[in-house]
Formats: C-alpha cells, sequence, structure tokens
C-alpha cells in the first residue's frame, strides 16, 4: 500500500514538472531567441507525461490483462498505437512543404479534436457495463435497477458531455478548416448545413442528447443511443459552424479551433480527474483565445461576431467580377513597374493573403534581392491578419529566405510610409483601405491599417478591382498617387523581375 | 418509471460519495476548478506580448501541446474499461500520438527557418 501510494506521488509531481515545462516552453516560444528551446521543452514535458503515465499504469497493475474478459496485452496495443502514430506525425510533419502549413496545423489540431472526443466516448461502454451489473444486482432482488453516468458524480457526466462535444466540433470544424485551405472546399453551406438556424437545432439536439445520456439513460440501449446522437449531432455541427466561414477570415477560424482543441482536452481532465490534462488544456485553450482576440482586433470583428460564426463569405473567395464602379484608376504594367522600382531608393512590400494564394513568397524575395543589390532599402510591412492563419506571412517570407529584420508589424511602420518612395501590395486589399482611418461610417472604421498611401507611389498588385472579404471599396485604387497592376501576384512579380533584369 | 426512482436515489448517494474520496476532504471538481482558474491566468499572462513573427509556430505549438490528451487515452486501454472502451481509446492515442509529433516537429521545422536566418546575418 505504502509503495502504490509513493507511486501516485512521484507520477504526480511528474505531471507538475511536465506543467512547468509546458508553461516555460510557450513562454519561451514567445520570444524569437528562445523560441525553439521552448518548443523543445515543452516536448521534454510531453514526453515526461506520457512516460509517468505508462510507468503509473505499469506498476498500479492497470494494463494486465483484464481477469476473465479480455486477456490482450492492453500495453503492447498502447504503445504500438503510440509508435504508428508518432510515425505518422513525423511523417507528415517532415514531408509537409511550408506553403501548405496552415492546412497541417488545422489538420494535426482536428486530431486532437478527435483524442478528446475519443476518450470521452470511451466512458460509455464502462457505464454501460455498470449499468448492466446494476440492473443484474438489482433483479436479484426483484427490483428495477441501472446506472447513469451521473452515478459518478454530475461534474463526470457534464465533463464527458463537454469532452465528446468541443472534441466533435473541434475535429470536423478542422476538417473542414483543412479542406478549405487547402482548396478542396469552396462552399459555404452543404444542404441545411451551414445555415445558422441548423446550427441552433444541432446545438440543441447536443445539449439534450447529453443530458439525456449524463443523467437519465439508466439502461445499456440508454446510454448507446443517447451518445451515439450526441456524437453525431457535434460532428455535425462542427461542420455546420466551419463551413460558412471565408477563405480570408481564416485566421480567426484556426486560432479559434485551436482553442477549442485545448479546451476539449481541459474537459478530458475533468473526466479523468487529472490536473496535468487541465493544466495543458487550458493554457492551449487561453493562448488560442487570446490569438483569436488579436486576430478579431485586427479585423475589426467582435469576439461574439466570431464565436457565432457565419463570418461572411460575401467576397473573399467568389466575388471577383464586381468592380464597385471605379472610374479614375490608373493601371500599370511590369515594364513600368520595373522602371518605377529601379529608380527607388526605398520599398516596402505588402503581402496578403493574394501573396499566399499565389505561392509569390520566393518571388518576391528574388525581386527584393534585386533591389538590394541596387542599393535599394527593401521592407515588409505585415498587418496582423494578413494570410490565411496567424503570422502565416512571417513564416511565408522566412520560407523564402526573408531575414525578419526586415518584417515589420503595423505600429513600426505605419510612420515611415511617407519617406518612402513606393510601396508595392501584394494581393492585400482591406487591410490598407484607407476607409478605415478616413470614413466614421464604414464598416472597417476603426480598423487598424497599414497608411501604404502615404508613400509617393503605391503600386497595388491584385487579382482584379473587386472588393476584400469586408466587401467593401478601397479608395486607395484610385488615389493619386497609386497604380493598379491587374494580375496574378506570382506572375506579375516574374514579369517585373524580367523587365527590370532588361533595364 | 421504478427504474427512474431507483436510479435517482443510487445517483443522489454516489454523487456525495465517489467524487469525494479522490483528494483528501474536496471533491475533485473543487481542486479541478481551482487548477483551472490558475492556469487560465497563466496561460493569458504568457501568451499576451507574443510578437505576431511568431504566431504561427505559437499556434502549432500550443496545438502539439493540445495532444496532451494522450495521457487521458493511456488510462482508457487500462484494465478497468472494458473492451469496446480501450478499442475507443486506442484509437484516442493513435490520434493524440500524430498531434503531438506532427506538432511539435512541424513546429521545429519552422523555427529552424528562423534561426537559420538570424544566424546568417
Amino acid at each position: 500500500m505504502l509503495a502504490m501510494i509513493s507511486m501516485t506521488s512521484v507520477v504526480e509531481l511528474a505531471y507538475m514538472a511536465s506543467s512547468l515545462l509546458f508553461i516555460l516552453g510557450i513562454l519561451k516560444l514567445g520570444k524569437v531567441k528562445t523560441s525553439k528551446q521552448g518548443n523543445l521543452w515543452a516536448a521534454y514535458g510531453m514526453a515526461l507525461a506520457i512516460g509517468a503515465t505508462m510507468l503509473l499504469l505499469i506498476t498500479r497493475g492497470d494494463w494486465d490483462p483484464r481477469p476473465g474478459e479480455w486477456a490482450y496485452q492492453s500495453h503492447a496495443l498502447a504503445i504500438g498505437a503510440m509508435v504508428l502514430g508518432s510515425a505518422i506525425g513525423w511523417w507528415l510533419a517532415v514531408k509537409v512543404p511550408m506553403t501548405s502549413m496552415p492546412e497541417f496545423v488545422a489538420f494535426f489540431n482536428g486530431l486532437g479534436g478527435a483524442a478528446s472526443m475519443f476518450v470521452g466516448l470511451a466512458e460509455v461502454p464502462r457505464a454501460v457495463e455498470l449499468a448492466e451489473k446494476a440492473a443484474e444486482e438489482a433483479a436479484k432482488k426483484g427490483e428495477v435497477g441501472g446506472w447513469t453516468m451521473s452515478g459518478s458524480g454530475a461534474d463526470f457526466a457534464i465533463a464527458v458531455m463537454l469532452a465528446v462535444i468541443i472534441g466533435a466540433v473541434t475535429l470536423t470544424g478542422s476538417l473542414v478548416a483543412y479542406a478549405k485551405l487547402a482548396g478542396k472546399l469552396n462552399k459555404s453551406r452543404i444542404g441545411p448545413l451551414g445555415s445558422q438556424g441548423f446550427n441552433i437545432v444541432l446545438g440543441a439536439v447536443c445539449i439534450g442528447a447529453g443530458a439525456w445520456g449524463g443523467f437519465f439513460a439508466a439502461d445499456p440501449m440508454g446510454l448507446w443511443v443517447s451518445n451515439g446522437l450526441l456524437t453525431l449531432g457535434a460532428l455535425l455541427l462542427g461542420f455546420g459552424l466551419t463551413l460558412p466561414i471565408g477563405g480570408a477570415d481564416m485566421p480567426v477560424a484556426i486560432a479559434l479551433l485551436n482553442s477549442y482543441s485545448g479546451i476539449a482536452g481541459m474537459t478530458t481532465g475533468f473526466i479523468l480527474r487529472n490536473n496535468l490534462l487541465i493544466v495543458a488544456g487550458s493554457l492551449v485553450g487561453a493562448s488560442g483565445i487570446i490569438l483569436t482576440q488579436i486576430m478579431c482586433k485586427a479585423m475589426n470583428r467582435s469576439l461574439t461576431n466570431v464565436l457565432v460564426g457565419g463570418m461572411g463569405e460575401s467576397a473573399g473567395g467568389g466575388g471577383g467580377s464586381k468592380d464597385e464602379g471605379y472610374t479614375k484608376v490608373k493601371s500599370t504594367s511590369a515594364e513600368e513597374l520595373a522602371a518605377v522600382l529601379d529608380a527607388a531608393t526605398s520599398v516596402i512590400f505588402v503581402p496578403g493573403y493574394g501573396l499566399a494564394v499565389a505561392q509569390a513568397q520566393h518571388k518576391v524575395r528574388e525581386l527584393a534581392g534585386l533591389l538590394e543589390k541596387k542599393g535599394c532599402q527593401v521592407r515588409y510591412a505585415i498587418h496582423p491578419v494578413a494570410g490565411r492563419m496567424p503570422g502565416h506571412m512571417n513564416i511565408l517570407l522566412a520560407e523564402a529566405d526573408v531575414p525578419y529584420e526586415q518584417l515589420y508589424e503595423l505600429d513600426r511602420i505605419n510612420d515611415d510610409f511617407k519617406n518612402t518612395d513606393v510601396v508595392v501590395v501584394l494581393g492585400a486589399n482591406d487591410v490598407c483601405n484607407p476607409a478605415a482611418t478616413n470614413d466614421p461610417k464604414s464598416p472597417i472604421a476603426g480598423m487598424p491599417v497599414l497608411t501604404v498611401w502615404d508613400a509617393r507611389t503605391v503600386v497595388v498588385v491584385k487579382r482584379s478591382l473587386a472588393s476584400g472579404y469586408a466587401g467593401i471599396r478601397n479608395e486607395l485604387f484610385q488615389m493619386d498617387n497609386s497604380l493598379m497592376f491587374l494580375a496574378d501576384a506570382k506572375k506579375a512579380l516574374e514579369d517585373t523581375i524580367t523587365e527590370l533584369k532588361a533595364l | 418509471m421504478n427504474l427512474f426512482l431507483a436510479v435517482a436515489a443510487q445517483a443522489a448517494e454516489a454523487a456525495s460519495a465517489p467524487a469525494a474520496q479522490e483528494s483528501g476532504n474536496l471533491p475533485f471538481l473543487i481542486v479541478g476548478l481551482w487548477v483551472l482558474l490558475l492556469s487560465i491566468f497563466v496561460g493569458f499572462e504568457v501568451i499576451q506580448k507574443v510578437p505576431p513573427t511568431l504566431h504561427t509556430p505559437l499556434m502549432s505549438g500550443s496545438n502539439a501541446i493540445s495532444g496532451i490528451t494522450i495521457v487521458g487515452s493511456l488510462y482508457c486501454v487500462g484494465n478497468d474499461y472494458p473492451l469496446s472502451a480501450g478499442i475507443l481509446g486506442l484509437i484516442a492515442i493513435l490520434c493524440a500520438m500524430i498531434n503531438v509529433v506532427g506538432g511539435f516537429v512541424v513546429t521545429d521545422r519552422m523555427l529552424g527557418m528562423f534561426s537559420a536566418k538570424g544566424g546568417k546575418k
């Protein structure tokens, strides 16, 4: 008995150490110099947690074959599943090109949600078994009996329900995000899925089925049906909540789904009564919420607006044909852009969603290299929501060997635009719309934007004059000092590089 | 209806008892809520001032940490769970492990690009 207690305590201490490693790891991850070490520390924390758990389960005899019923070696199977999972994870992580990073982060995130969902669901067979036993015992006494999940505590029943709901929503939501980011899906509705009303119905189904399964279902049949219904409803809800979100709004969606996967993990901590799961889960949940908030602020949206879902697809993906009645747009060509850049001594590139879609980051770097050789100062202005996930532009440009000293955040570069010869906007729109500062009635009024129009010349490289996800016109396009280069970012840059070399 | 009453009585009895055994006198729910409260606070504090450059690695790193459910799924293949729960647990282990390893390795790759550039300069 004494040995048992001390082993439990040792494992608890190990859990404490790994919680600490997670916290310090995230802390270090937040600083450029120590970020790599931070990631490593968090990984050590995870390894410690897994090792300690296995030690506990083996010494406590949890992994011994179950008497009389199933004689398989659960530790062998568990370790097998771990090895297989590690191999798949490693293989995917090494193989993924940097440009498809957002969708793979979404994919991994979905698996985290799935794991929490399955941990929640694993409680169902156990409750069924307990219900069968209770019914048998009651039958011996000539009574009618059963067992509900709330028999293990109301908090337990609620935690199971929440783990299944949040885990399932994370799983299917992330899969939708994955498909959207990978360009395999651009629908905002599939049948009734995706409409606000149907989401409310699904939410009600989940809560109803969850309450039934947690507090009222006392026989095996009821437990299976109610929890099956709960799972199905929650899986569909994940689809419904994520489908309406447009491609350009993905930074918010991914940050939020990341947060959900943490919250799902946290709820499993309440199922298994394990503090480590609560700590790690809520750390991730909190970080996701903060990132979501940063993204919301940068897009001038309220968090409730995002939580309710239904961010407009209106112009984010498809609305290519509207030209919004611009009257005095000056078009330009690769030849002219090359000449303008050739004469410039300072250039700022403003990359956006369009650059990510066109995957033109290497071309930007090539053009920047040419300009630097001519003695021109090159910088990049990065808006917080540029790209398909938080910080996406930084990753894309880093992959193309752009030194991160050249990447400037909004606050650090806005005052410099007025001293800049040329600003090249690459597939960005709303993040440099003057209406945000000039027009108090504009839907994006107050949104922090890059004040590119202060520069001597602004060249906007864009596929069309269509509006961005905010669905509003951009006066920048017809300002006196701006030139429109209507083309795909990659093609435009390639042509400009050719022209510049010919000069 | 009989079943219902029997269950309600049994649930009322059970709800007070097993939860309280877990950690001394306090039911786990209370301890857990304390831990939750403090970790959320730590989480907010730690992440508040991260530069945008690191948003993506931070996200994929914390995403890997959310694979902590691996610990939970290991418990589910223990022998106080029936076979069908064990199978769900095995699936959970597989999912969580892909998340954990994939997440940390991908983050390391991303951060490698930053530091490589920093070194060259």
